[in-house]
């Protein structure tokens, strides 16, 4: 009643229409309107971060899938590269890298003189050199062990170009920065401007990219994230045997079984506390006791996995608990009542239910250990590695800390580099997204 | 049923399937359950009355030990199936749940198909050796619930699909699946229609020839359509327990009479 008498046109007894708004209605009105505006900006906000981050890492990024090669044809001499005659896959790795190198030497000197002659006058044969990668010889030798029949014919190559070729023709190396570089003149520059036009420089998708080692600031064209992503799915690997049995198991049991008492309590309290704790102090943990005590490899996948699972833990239980706290006790109910033991009604009835949110916080807590970085940092992980990790104790390096290496070089084809593997990155987070909504879409069911 | 003459209704003496023995029900520190005795005859339906909150569901929930779930729950006193205390410390709640069924308030099955929530209760059991004889049980229990020629042609379908009505029946058919000696009703209508109502009481009224049948109700008229025995809470006690006839029409509680009356409650 007081809300009547303290509207302006509401004099005790005077009829309102319900066609003219009271002053009363018209503030609330206005106030949700401005409610929904902030909410429309905060949403902009937030989607215009996205697309800004989204833009920077592709358009620097994108490039890096793709690498400048040179068309060489070689012949592949006996003399050089199988003194012996016999081709012997163990006699020919005899002759190392550096062997091949005149060979490569000659080649181009012959190409650059060929072209010199016909389609492009400026080439040298110094110029040619300087552009083909210093990965060239090692590349070739693998060529040549692997295909030791083809020796004594003519191959056609393409060899990686020098990297400030490659940053040169997708526009990061310029040619007043190419004035001041020491590793690439002016020159060198018109002449890949040529090479280009006749077709004998491309670019082509780079598979080495994503699946070949790291590399060297010295040949950062040939470098790849392929170690690292090796080294990050041992990791989930680790993670996703380790963490969700024992994580789905503890919850299982605090939620269904345990008696609620201080004990229990503290330990829920310390399981939330635990989600909150920097990841990098899991990094210390793993360090003192994996590492310090119990003397498992430095650097190795195993330290890394144990480490992040730790980590995935709290997330996966909490995840877990929540999943199972939103069954209706009814089912439980139903179940017991018909002669079920717990365990029965808990596994036959409870789980299956709870089975879409116990995936999706295990899929989120397995996407967040993907991601993480700090505690690797500290288990040494954060290694130049260049050899294939055979085994879980081999030392490898992790997805984000191939990130946090590129970004600590200076060359840059590095840039393009960190966020190529950014990009990779953000597709394996997107996939195991992808993955938790279709589970969840495929286990859901109503009651 | 012959609603409207309770008073001369038949009342055979029947054996003793169920006695309590003082008892007392404890959640924390409030006192549920004051001193509760009373005797629970076997092919009988027996109603459990009183308004909410009067502990008529809790000490329900007593005779196939559901309250051992509540942590906070503490009973006292004794119950005896068959002569055998229920609450001893050698008898294991799940076999015990076996013998006595219990259908709840809100209908409950689960999220699968019909069949298998009959099946359910036989498959955990180990009741049927095979297929054929599981499907046997199925269309007993079907049957006992009176709802076998409503799902008979889509057993497969989901139990959760049924109406309201049906559902419950579901239920009912998957308590007595397991052939279970007694029989425990929270509610069963309470969040039924008429006339899914009138199927469940006649269905209850059915299932005496084979069952001891305990039902809590808070519809009065309910209880004495359905009830050989009546039994009326208050606040935690046992006011009066006797046959339905005498309680309606000759209370002796004074209680009692105010609460069938409409005065309190």
């Amino acid at each position: 009643m007081a809300d009547i008498s303290a509207s302006p046109e509401g004099l005790p007894g005077a009829k309102s229409s319900l066609y003219a708004q009271s002053d009363r209605t018209r503030r609330r009105n206005a106030a949700e309107t401005r409610f929904k505006y902030y909410g429309m900006g905060a949403v902009a906000i937030g989607v215009i971060a996205l697309v800004c981050l989204l833009t920077s890492i592709l358009s620097n990024g994108l490039s890096s899938f793709q690498q400048t090669f040179l068309r060489v044809e070689i012949f592949l001499d006996p003399a050089v590269v199988d003194p012996q005659g016999n081709r012997d896959p163990e006699e020919m790795a005899k002759v190392f890298t550096f062997g091949y190198q005149p060979l490569i030497k000659g080649s181009l000197e012959a190409q650059a003189q060929e072209l010199a002659a016909g389609p492009a006058p400026e080439i040298t044969p110094q110029l040619l050199a300087g552009m083909v990668s210093s990965a060239a010889p090692a590349d070739l030798r693998d060529f040549v062990l692997a295909n030791p029949d083809r020796v004594g014919e003519t191959v056609e190559f393409n060899f990686l170009a020098n990297a400030r070729i490659d940053q040169y023709l997708k526009g990061r190396v310029t040619r007043e920065s190419a004035a001041l570089d020491s590793r690439v003149d002016v020159a060198q520059l018109n002449a890949a401007d040529e090479l280009v036009a006749i077709g004998q420089m491309q670019k082509r998708f780079n598979w080495d990219f994503i699946f070949g080692p790291d590399a060297s600031e010295n040949r950062p064209e040939a470098a790849g994230i392929g170690v690292a992503l090796i080294g990050s799915a041992y990791m989930m690997l680790i993670v996703l045997v380790i963490a969700v049995p024992i994580g789905v198991g503890a919850s299982i049991y605090l939620e269904e079984f345990a008696k609620k008492n201080w004990l229990t309590d503290i330990i829920e309290v310390n399981i939330s506390n635990l989600a909150a704790v920097p990841s990098i102090v899991f990094g210390i943990l793993g360090l003192a006791v994996f590492i310090n005590f119990m003397h498992l490899p430095i650097s190795s996948p195993l330290v890394g996995g144990l480490v992040l699972t730790l980590m995935t833990l709290p997330t996966i239980i909490i995840a877990t608990r929540a999943a199972l706290k939103s069954i209706p006790p009814s089912i439980r109910d139903a179940a017991l009542g018909v002669g079920a033991s717990k365990m029965q009604a808990v596994f036959h009835h409870v789980l299956p239910l709870a089975m879409p949110g116990i995936l999706t916080g295990t899929i989120i807590g397995l996407a967040q250990a993907l991601g993480e970085t700090a505690p690797l940092l500290l288990i040494g992980m954060v290694a130049f590695v260049r050899e294939y990790p055979d085994s879980i104790l081999d030392p490898a390096v992790g997805l984000p800390v191939q990130v946090y290496n590129f970004t600590n070089r200076a060359d840059p084809a590095f840039v393009e580099r960190a966020s190529g593997a950014i990009i990779v990155l953000l597709v394996f987070l997107v996939i195991m997204n992808l993955v938790a909504i279709i589970l969840r879409r495929r286990f859901e069911r109503r009651w | 049923m012959d609603d409207m003459r309770i008073v001369e209704r038949q009342l055979d003496q029947q054996e003793l399937k169920i006695k309590a023995d003082n008892v007392q029900v404890y959640y924390g520190t409030s006192h549920a359950i004051k001193d509760v005795s009373v005797e629970i005859e076997d092919k009988t339906v027996t109603a459990f009355i009183g308004p909410s909150g009067c502990g008529k569901s809790t000490f329900l929930r007593c005779l196939n030990r559901m309250n051992d779930t509540i942590d906070i729950c503490r009973v006292e006193g004794q119950i005896l199936l068959d002569g055998e205390n229920i609450y001893d410390k050698k008898v294991d709640p799940v076999q015990l749940r076996a013998k006595v069924g219990m259908v709840f308030q809100k209908p409950n099955p689960f999220p699968k198909s019909i069949y298998d929530n009959v099946a359910y209760g036989p498959r955990i059991h180990g009741l049927a050796k095979n297929k054929a004889e599981l499907d046997e049980i199925v269309e007993k229990s079907l049957r006992r619930g009176a709802i076998w020629d409503e799902v008979k042609d889509r057993l497969d379908a989901p139990g959760t699909g049924l109406s309201g009505g049906q559902q419950q029946r579901l239920c009912i058919a998957r308590a007595v699946a397991t052939e279970p000696e007694v029989l425990l009703m929270d509610e069963p209508c309470s969040a039924l229609d008429p006339i899914a109502t009138a199927q469940v009481e006649e269905l209850i009224d059915e299932l005496r020839s084979n069952y001891s049948v305990v039902i809590v109700t808070h519809s009065m008229q309910q209880a004495a359509r359905v009830s050989q025995k009546t039994a009326f809470f208050h606040l935690g006690n046992l006011v009066e327990f006797g046959e339905t006839g005498q309680i309606f029409t000759n209370p002796v509680d004074s209680r009692t009479e105010s609460y069938i009356t409409g005065r309190i409650g």
